[in-house]
C-alpha cells in the first residue's frame, strides 16, 4: 500500500549505499514517506510507547544482568546490592521493574484500541495475530522475570504457576519436572528461567519486526475503519504522526517517572521483599496485577465439568482466555470494522471492558471473601432441667454403625425423650443420649459470615450451658456472593463476548451509517463521536 | 467516552495495586513522618537517633544484612561528613550533617565516625598469614555483624520465634514505616501464653518481648527518649536503611519530570504547528 518509492538519495554516499543496501530507503519509506490515515486518534499513539518499553526493558535488563547473580543463595542480596551499591542501580532496577508495567499498561490499551475498532479484521488477521503472540510471549518473560529476584512471591509464583501445568492430563506431569528442572522450584528452575528471560525479549523484538512489516503491508486502520481510498486521507508520517506520537508518548513517559521516581514499590507486593522459604507459604499468593485477570478465570471452576476436574478446567479456560484472541478474525462476522458505528456492540465492548477491569479486581481478592451482605443464621434447641439417660450403642460392624445409633436415638424418642443425641466412640461403639423432662428452650442466633456465627453460637451455648448439657444446633447457610462467584460471572460474560455476541451480533445488528471515505467526514460534516 | 472509560481504567487498575498494598492486619496509625511527602527528605538527626536505638536495643536480636558500616557515611547516609569553613576561626572543621550549603562530603574512607562504628565491632576472620582463625576489629567494608550466626541460632536464642532481619522490613511489611512504629508502641502488656499481645502485629500476638522502655536510650543530642520518640527514630532510620537512596532519586524525579513538563510543552506545540490546516 505504501506505493513507489520516494527516496532520493542525495549525497555520493548515500546514493552508493542505496545500490548495495538500501537500508535508508527502507526508513525513509517506512518512517518518513509512509501514509498514514490523517483522522487517527491518541489511542494509535500507543504503539510508539510500546516500542520505548521494549527499548527500556532490554536496556535496563541488560545492565541488570552484568550485576544479577542466578543463584538461589544470592539472587535476592544481588537485586539488593543492585539497588544500593551499583552506581545508579537505585535508578535501573525500579525502571525495570516499574517498565514491565508501563508495558503492560500500554500493550492492553493497545489491544483494546484493536478491539473496538475492527484492527483484527480482514486485511490484518495476521498483523492482530502477530500482536497476540507478542502479548503471550510479554506475559510468560514476565512471569519468567517475576521469578528472579527469588522473593517470598517470586517462589510461590512460581509454585503455583508450574503445579497448574501439572493439572493437564497425561503429559502434565512431565511438563512440570521438565519446566522445572526437577521436582521441586530450585536451582535449576532459577538457571533456566534467567536463561529464557534474558531470551525471550529478543525473540519478542523480532515479532516486533514481524508486526511491523505486515502493518506496512496492509496499512493502518483508522477511527472509521474505512479503507484508505485516496491521498486526500493519508498525511506523511513524519512529521504529522511522529510528533503526534512523541508528544503522547511524553505523557506516559511521565506518569512512568511519577511511578519510577516516587511510588518505585506501589505496583509490587510487600512480600517479595522477603527472601524466598519454600518452607512458608505465603499468607497471600497473587501475581503482579497485570496477571491478576487470568489468575481470577483460573480460579473461577471450583466446580467439576463431566470428567473435567476443576483444577484442570481452570487450566484450560485460563489459556483460553488468550487463545481466543488468536481466532477473534474469525469470530467476529460483522462487515462493519469499527464499532464507532455499531451501536449494540459498542455497548458489549463498554461491558467488556469493565469485565476485564472486574476479573483484575477478584483475582487479587482472596476467592472466599463474600461481596453481597448475608444472612447466616441458626436456631439452638435445648432442654433447660430434666434428666439425662445413656444408652449404649454397638453395631456389628463399621458400616452399620449409623443404623444402630439412630435405632438407638428413636429407641430413647420412644420412651418420651425430648431431645436426643448420639456420639461415636469407636469404630462400632457409641451412647445415645435422651434428655427427659425439663422445659424445651430454643434460640437463633445470625451472622454476616460463618466464622461469626460459629462464635455466636458458641457463646449461646456458653450462656446457657449450666443448665444445658446437649443443644441441636440447625445451621442454616444461604447462597453467598463471593469473590469466586463474581469471577464466574465475569469468566462467562469473558468468553461470551467472543464466543456468542461478537459472532452472532455481526449478523443481526443494524450499523449506523458509515461514511464513503476517511476524508469525507472529517473535511466535510464535523466527525462522529470517538 | 472511551476516553472517560480508560481514564477510570487506569484509576481501577492503579486501585487494585493500591488495594492489596494496603492488605489486612492490625490496627496502624498512619504517622506523618518527613519522608512520606514526594518532596519529604529524611530528617538526618532522627536517622542518627534511630541508628544508636538499633544498635543499641534491635541489634542483639535484629540483623540488617544488607547494611554495610560504610553505607552509614556514604552521601545520603546518617554520618556523611562534611569539612566546612568556620566563619569566626576560618579553620575547616568536620561536621557529621549536610549543611545548608557548601561543604566537602569527606570520603567515607576518611570518615572517623564511620571507622569508629565498625572498630567497636569484632570479626572472625581467617588470618591472611597462618590462615587459622582470628578475630579482628570490623573495617568500614565490613557488613553489620549479625547478633546470631544463622537462623537455626536465632530461632534457638528466642524461644522458637526468628527476629526477621531488618533492612528490609519496610519494605517487606504492607504499612512501612507506620507499621514499625505501630507494632513498637501497639504493646498492651498483655500476655497470652508465651505471646504477647500487640495490636498491630497481624493476629494480635507476638514473639518478641516490648523492646522499647522510657529512657532505654540516652539521645546524646538531649532529645528526650520517650518510648514513642524512640519508635519514630528506628522506624526512620529503618525506611533508610531499606531506601539509602531516596532523598537521591526523589531529587532526580524533580528535574526529570521538569524536563518532561517542558518537552511535552514544546512537542504538544509543535503538534499544533504541524497539524495546523490539516484536517483530522
Ligand atoms: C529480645 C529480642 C528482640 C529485640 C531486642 C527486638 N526484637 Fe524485634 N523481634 C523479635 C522476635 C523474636 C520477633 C519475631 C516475632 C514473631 O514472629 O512473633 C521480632 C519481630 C520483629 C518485627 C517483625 C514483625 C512482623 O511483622 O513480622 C519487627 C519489625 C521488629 N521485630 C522490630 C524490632 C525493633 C525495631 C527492635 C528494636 C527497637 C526490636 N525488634 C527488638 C525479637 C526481638
Ligand atoms: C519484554 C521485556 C521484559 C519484561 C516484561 C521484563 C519483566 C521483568 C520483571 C517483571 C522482573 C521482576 C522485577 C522485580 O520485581 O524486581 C524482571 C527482572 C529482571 N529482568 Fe526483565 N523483563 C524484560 C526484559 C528483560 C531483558 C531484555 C533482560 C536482560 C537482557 C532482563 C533482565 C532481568 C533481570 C536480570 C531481572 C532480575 C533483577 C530484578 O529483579 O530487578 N529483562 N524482568
Amino acid at each position: 500500500m505504501s506505493g513507489p518509492s520516494t527516496y532520493e538519495p542525495k549525497s555520493g554516499f548515500t546514493r552508493w549505499l542505496d545500490k548495495r543496501l538500501p537500508i535508508l530507503r527502507l526508513s525513509h519509506d517506512s518512517f518518513v514517506a509512509y501514509p498514514t490515515p490523517r483522522n487517527l486518534n491518541y489511542w494509535w499513539t500507543f504503539g510508539s510507547m510500546l516500542s520505548l518499553c521494549l527499548v527500556v526493558q532490554i536496556v535496563s535488563g541488560v545492565v541488570l544482568a552484568m550485576h544479577y547473580i542466578p543463584h538461589i543463595d544470592f539472587a535476592f542480596d544481588s537485586v539488593q546490592r543492585i539497588k544500593r551499591d551499583v552506581p545508579y542501580g537505585w535508578l535501573i532496577q525500579p525502571m525495570h521493574a516499574v517498565g514491565a508495567s508501563m508495558f503492560f499498561l500500554a500493550v492492553y490499551v493497545h489491544m483494546f484500541r484493536g478491539l473496538y475498532y475492527g484492527s483484527y479484521k480482514a486485511p490484518r488477521e495476521v498483523l492482530w495475530i502477530l500482536g497476540c503472540l507478542i502479548y503471550a510471549l510479554m506475559v510468560v518473560t514476565a512471569f519468567l522475570g517475576y521469578s528472579l529476584p527469588w522473593g517470598q512471591m517470586s517462589f510461590w509464583a512460581a509454585t503455583v504457576i508450574t503445579n497448574i501445568l501439572g493439572a493437564l492430563p497425561f503429559v502434565g506431569e512431565s511438563i512440570q519436572v521438565w519446566i522445572r528442572g526437577g521436582g521441586a522450584i530450585d536451582q535449576a528452575t532459577l538457571n533456566r528461567f534467567f536463561s529464557l528471560h534474558y531470551l525471550l525479549p529478543f525473540v519478542i523484538a523480532g515479532v516486533v519486526a514481524l508486526h511491523i512489516w505486515a502493518l506496512h503491508e496492509v496499512g493502518q486502520n483508522n477511527p472509521t475503519g474505512v479503507e484508505v481510498k485516496s491521498k486526500a486521507d493519508t498525511v506523511p508520517f513524519t512529521p504529522h504522526a511522529t510528533i503526534k506520537d512523541l508528544f503522547a508518548t511524553s505523557l506516559f513517559v511521565i506518569l512512568f517517572a511519577v511511578f519510577m521516581f516516587y511510588m518505585p514499590d506501589a505496583l509490587g507486593h510487600a512480600d517479595n521483599y522477603i527472601r524466598a522459604n519454600p518452607l512458608q507459604t505465603p499468607p497471600e499468593i497473587v501475581p503482579e496485577w497485570y496477571l491478576l485477570p487470568f489468575y481470577a478465570v483460573l480460579r473461577a471452576f471450583d466446580f467439576n465439568i463431566g470428567p473435567i476436574d476443576s483444577k484442570l478446567a481452570g487450566v484450560i479456560a485460563m489459556f483460553a482466555s488468550i487463545g481466543v484472541l488468536f481466532v477473534l478474525p474469525w469470530l467476529d462476522t460483522s462487515k462493519v470494522r469499527s464499532m464507532r458505528y455499531r451501536p449494540i456492540a459498542q455497548q458489549c465492548f463498554v461491558i467488556f471492558v469493565a469485565v476485564c477491569i472486574g476479573l483484575g479486581f477478584c483475582g487479587g481478592q482472596n476467592p472466599g471473601r463474600i461481596l453481597a451482605p448475608a444472612t447466616f443464621s441458626a436456631t439452638l434447641n435445648w432442654v433447660e432441667g430434666g434428666e439425662v439417660r445413656q444408652e449404649p450403642v454397638s453395631a456389628d460392624s463399621d458400616a452399620g454403625y449409623a443404623e444402630a445409633a439412630s435405632a438407638a436415638e428413636q429407641a430413647l424418642r420412644g420412651q418420651g425423650a425430648a431431645l436426643v443425641a448420639s456420639s461415636r466412640t469407636g469404630e462400632t461403639t457409641g451412647a445415645a443420649r435422651g434428655v427427659f423432662g425439663g422445659t424445651a428452650r430454643s434460640q437463633s442466633v445470625s451472622a454476616g459470615t460463618m466464622e461469626e456465627l460459629d462464635a455466636a453460637i458458641g457463646e449461646a451455648k456458653t450462656a446457657a450451658a449450666a443448665s444445658a448439657p446437649y443443644f441441636i444446633v440447625e445451621r442454616r447457610v444461604p447462597f453467598t456472593f463471593t469473590v469466586t462467584r463474581l469471577s464466574q460471572l465475569l469468566t462467562a460474560y469473558y468468553f461470551l463476548f467472543f464466543l456468542v455476541i461478537l459472532p452472532v451480533l455481526g449478523l443481526i445488528e443494524t450499523p449506523r451509517r458509515v461514511p464513503d471515505t476517511i476524508a469525507k467526514p472529517v473535511t466535510g460534516q464535523a466527525a462522529g463521536a470517538s | 467516552m472511551l476516553r472517560a472509560l480508560s481514564i477510570s481504567a487506569v484509576a481501577a487498575a492503579a486501585a487494585i495495586g493500591v488495594a492489596f498494598a494496603a492488605g489486612e492486619g492490625g490496627h496502624v496509625e498512619d504517622y506523618p513522618f518527613s519522608f512520606d511527602s514526594p518532596v519529604g527528605a529524611y530528617d538526618m538527626s532522627a536517622v542518627q537517633r534511630g541508628y544508636q536505638v538499633y544498635a543499641e536495643v534491635c541489634a542483639s536480636c535484629h540483623a540488617v544484612e544488607h547494611l554495610a558500616y560504610r553505607h552509614l557515611g556514604e552521601e545520603g547516609g546518617p554520618f556523611a561528613a562534611y569539612m566546612v569553613r568556620n566563619h569566626e576561626t576560618g579553620e575547616e572543621e568536620m561536621v557529621v550533617r549536610k549543611p545548608e550549603h557548601g561543604g566537602r562530603f569527606v570520603d567515607v574512607t576518611e570518615n572517623p565516625y564511620v571507622r569508629a562504628i565498625a572498630q567497636a565491632a569484632t570479626i572472625s576472620d581467617i588470618d591472611p598469614n597462618t590462615g587459622q582463625p582470628v578475630d579482628r576489629p570490623g573495617r568500614i567494608s565490613d557488613k553489620f555483624l549479625p547478633p546470631f550466626p544463622n537462623e537455626i541460632a536465632a530461632r534457638a536464642g528466642n524461644g522458637g520465634a526468628y527476629p526477621p532481619d531488618l533492612s528490609v522490613i519496610v519494605l517487606a511489611r504492607h504499612g512501612g514505616a507506620d507499621y514499625v512504629r505501630a507494632l513498637l508502641l501497639g504493646y498492651t502488656m498483655e500476655m497470652d501464653g508465651d505471646l504477647l499481645v500487640n495490636t498491630a502485629f497481624p493476629g494480635g500476638r507476638i514473639a518478641m518481648p516490648p523492646p522499647l522502655t522510657d529512657g532505654r536510650v540516652t539521645y546524646s543530642d538531649g532529645t528526650e527518649a520517650t518510648v514513642e520518640q524512640q519508635a519514630n527514630d528506628v522506624a526512620t532510620f529503618l525506611q533508610w536503611a531499606a531506601d539509602p537512596h531516596m532523598e537521591q532519586r526523589k531529587r532526580t524525579g524533580l528535574v526529570v519530570l521538569a524536563f518532561l513538563a517542558v518537552l511535552s510543552g514544546l512537542l504538544y506545540l509543535a503538534y499544533k504547528q504541524v497539524w495546523r490546516g490539516e484536517s483530522h
